[in-house]
């Protein structure tokens, strides 16, 4: 523990992939987690009962973090069972692939708000208590495509992009209060939101194979150990080479 | 969480707070403008969440604007106490 104090993870979309893995991960730290899924109850209690039958805590947290009302409610939550939310990873995303001039404007919005304002309102609620804590840790979860061009995403890009412009800039506001704020952006990773776009371009990654949940997960629980704590404002990419 | 807070006692808080926050403890008084103490946005939004926590008020960004002096940031607390 490194005499961290004591408090609670929240990992947004952690019912299953890249999410759920970070859930357990950050649990095996030592981190009380709050699994918050929108709609695959069954994946988050699987999640949550892995972590309990390791010796962990951890509690599923419904709730779709679009809604402006969802922050106030999955902390309230949190923080009555494990105490306050110390560790924030904005991981839940969705994604509306079109070539931009077919998407639509609900297309649009869908991602840009589950993507990008979720992931501000979270953080805007997670900082004043972590603040005053002189702790904390935010990971938001990016992608290289926020980096480098997809075609077909644009609104997914945005959102992404977005994410690391918001990582940089909360970062910088709040680093004189031990609370750090950085993004991960995985490449091709193996999970079910990226089935059917990786056969193509796996032939560009130079590591000639896709990563894991798990391998994007190290990652996180890097950025929110107290060994991290003079990182932040960065945007750590994992993605086998691939925007090398 | 009190609802019977003084002011004296609300005063007293701002300036453990301040001086929490680094500024000089004699150079922290009812007249001490913020600036002068080197108390910055940060400090303030700090300062908005402990009054938040321990006295149940909610203070929002465009109320925190134009106060410049600890009275003022007193004044605002207690008017708007529960």
């Amino acid at each position: 523990m490194n005499g961290r104090p004591d408090g609670s993870a929240l990992v947004t979309g952690a019912s299953r992939g890249i999410g759920a893995a970070i859930a357990k991960a950050l649990a095996r730290d030592g981190w009380p987690v709050g699994v918050n899924y929108r709609k695959d109850a069954e994946g988050a209690e699987a999640v949550v009962a892995e972590i309990t039958g390791a010796g962990g805590r951890a509690l599923a947290l419904q709730g779709d973090v679009a809604d402006p009302e969802t922050a106030e409610r999955l902390f309230g939550t949190l923080e009555g069972e494990f105490g306050p939310v110390l560790v924030l990873v904005n991981n839940a995303g969705v994604r509306a692939d079109a070539l931009s001039p077919q998407i639509a404007d609900e297309d649009w919005q869908k991602v840009i708000d589950t993507n990008l304002s979720a992931a501000f309102r979270l953080t805007r609620r997670a900082l004043r208590p972590m603040i005053r804590a002189r702790y904390g840790r935010v990971v938001n979860i990016a992608s290289i495509v926020g980096q480098r061009a997809n075609p077909g995403q644009a609104n997914y890009a945005a959102s992404k992009a977005g994410l690391v412009a918001l990582t940089k800039t909360v970062a910088a506001e709040v680093a004189k209060r031990g609370v750090t704020v950085n993004a991960v952006a995985p490449g091709l990773i193996e999970t079910e939101m990226t089935d059917g776009v990786g056969e193509k371009l796996l032939e560009h990654v130079p590591a000639r194979r896709a990563g894991t949940p798990d391998e994007v997960a190290e990652c996180v629980r890097f950025l929110t150990t107290d060994g991290a704590a003079y990182v932040t404002g960065v945007c750590l990419t994992v993605d086998g080479g691939l925007t090398a | 969480m009190s609802t019977t807070a003084t002011r004296e006692q609300i005063e007293q808080r701002v300036f453990e707070a301040l001086e929490e926050f680094g500024a000089e403890p004699e150079e922290i008084g009812p007249d001490a403008e913020f600036e002068a103490l080197d108390v910055d946005s940060l400090d303030l939004v700090e300062l908005a969440q402990i009054v938040e926590d321990e006295y149940g008020v909610q203070l929002k960004g465009e109320d925190m604007e134009g106060v410049r002096t600890v009275r003022q940031a007193v004044d605002l607390v207690v008017s708007k106490l529960p």
